[in-house]
């Protein structure tokens, strides 16, 4: 562009934006342009756009709520996790329970079968004591009277077997 | 993109040859169908737009490959400022707003191409473009609302006495857009490229100011990148605004 004379057709040094013979060509090449721009863009560059961020708009809207429901499904789990940490626990707690609760009952059972037992060989043994005691007593009383009775003797009195047994009956009361 | 060889001694700036528009083949006039240097340049932009809209999405991948990225990016950003700026009836002239906006910003962008030709910096490029925006939004805004369409120019919430008076200044603001609207974009693209082309020129000129004049051309070729970008965004806001307007034409 540089051979070209200076604005030689322009009319001068005027400035080239003035020539208005190349306006009927600028304004054609313009509007040619112009109109294919808009098909192109209209018809296929901005539908495929829009299109595109449309797309990504919603992959990273289902992203998020997937996230968010695998988020709500760790949470779920971590929960149901726990709540058989729990139930564990009681089951547990009610075993150990009920095992006690079972050796409570088999004790008592044996307990009260040890207090029967001991209970009936005290009354025998109470009972045995008893009759011994009868025993002892009665011997002594034997004896104190034939003591008694020997003693008069041997005092020269003479005995009545009856007043010897109501006065050892009476000092063996006191 | 450096300026001619000095000739005969004297420095010759020609930053203005850039945005000549002459015939690709042959001799003879320009007429309307000839192919120039407007085509071919447009006819890259084309070029540009579906090997970064359509043969970058081709994939359509969730997760985006660079120029997959891009695409969406510009994409979201445009979406975003129609749907702000207009609300969401204005999202179905997106499609209009987004090939407004990806022509002008990839016009801009391939401007800035040593030896390119920028079609954004010619004034029947920009006043096309302008005068479409100003012509759809005035229709849509009589369709839309019809007679109402022209309480815009009535301001209902200034006193009484004033209100001819601002009809008179929104009447004129309103047919002034198109031309602001064009010229802006012109105007920017022009004077950046043709600043460019002096600087270039200055860096032939000497061990002194060579160096200078090359600092230069790099601190305002990225100067016009941003504003090759900011150009783009404005003219598509001021789009959306106007669009606003129509659709909801009440202060």
């Amino acid at each position: 562009m540089a051979d070209t004379p200076a604005g030689a057709e322009a009319g001068g040094a005027g400035m080239p934006q003035l020539d208005f013979s190349t306006f009927p060509n600028q304004i054609f090449w313009l509007v040619v342009t112009l109109l294919v721009i808009y098909f192109i863009l209209s018809r296929v560059a901005l539908p495929r756009i829009g299109a595109v961020l449309a797309e990504r708009q919603g992959t990273i809207t289902n992203d998020i709520a997937a996230a968010e429901e695998l988020k709500q499904r760790a949470l779920e789990a971590e929960a149901a996790y726990d709540q058989a940490l729990l139930d564990a626990r009681s089951e547990a707690g009610k075993i150990v329970a009920d095992a006690k609760a079972d050796i409570q009952s088999d004790l008592d059972v044996q307990m009260q079968k040890a207090d029967a037992e001991i209970a009936a060989q005290t009354a025998e043994s109470e009972k045995a004591i008893g009759e011994i005691n009868a025993g002892a007593a009665d011997a002594v009383k034997a004896v104190a009277k034939d003591t008694a009775k020997e003693i008069i003797a041997a005092f020269g009195g003479k005995a009545d077997a009856k007043t010897v047994t109501a006065a050892v009956t009476a000092r063996m009361k006191g | 993109m450096a300026g001619e060889a000095t000739e005969g001694g004297g420095l010759e700036f020609h930053p203005l040859d850039q945005f000549e528009v002459h015939r690709l083949f042959g001799e003879g006039p320009i007429d309307w169908y000839t192919i120039t240097n407007v085509t071919m340049w447009m006819a890259i932009a084309v070029v540009c737009i579906v090997l970064m809209l359509v043969i970058g999405t081709r994939k359509r991948a969730v997760v985006p490959n660079r120029m997959q990225s891009i695409a969406e990016t510009l994409y979201g950003f445009v979406y975003t400022m129609v749907e702000d700026v207009t609300g969401k009836d204005g999202i179905k002239f997106f499609p209009y707003i987004f090939t407004l906006f990806i022509f002008i910003l990839i016009s801009n962008l391939l401007g800035l191409l040593p030896m390119s030709f920028t079609t954004t910096s010619h004034i029947a490029v920009t006043a096309v473009l302008a005068f479409a925006v100003f012509f759809t939004v005035t229709i849509i805004g009589f369709v839309k609302n019809g007679a109402a369409f022209l309480g815009l120019f009535w301001v209902s919430s200034a006193p009484l006495a004033l209100r001819p008076i601002l009809a008179v200044i929104e009447v004129i603001s309103y047919f002034v857009r198109p031309v602001s609207h064009s010229i802006r974009l012109a105007g920017n693209l022009m004077a950046g490229h043709a600043v460019l082309k002096v600087f270039a020129g200055f860096a032939q000129v000497g061990l002194l100011v060579a160096p200078i004049a090359i600092l230069g051309v790099v601190a305002i070729y990225a100067l016009e990148v941003l504003v090759s970008a900011i150009q783009a965004y404005v003219f598509t806001i001021l789009t959306c605004v106007y669009l606003k307007d129509a659709l909801h034409p009440s202060h």
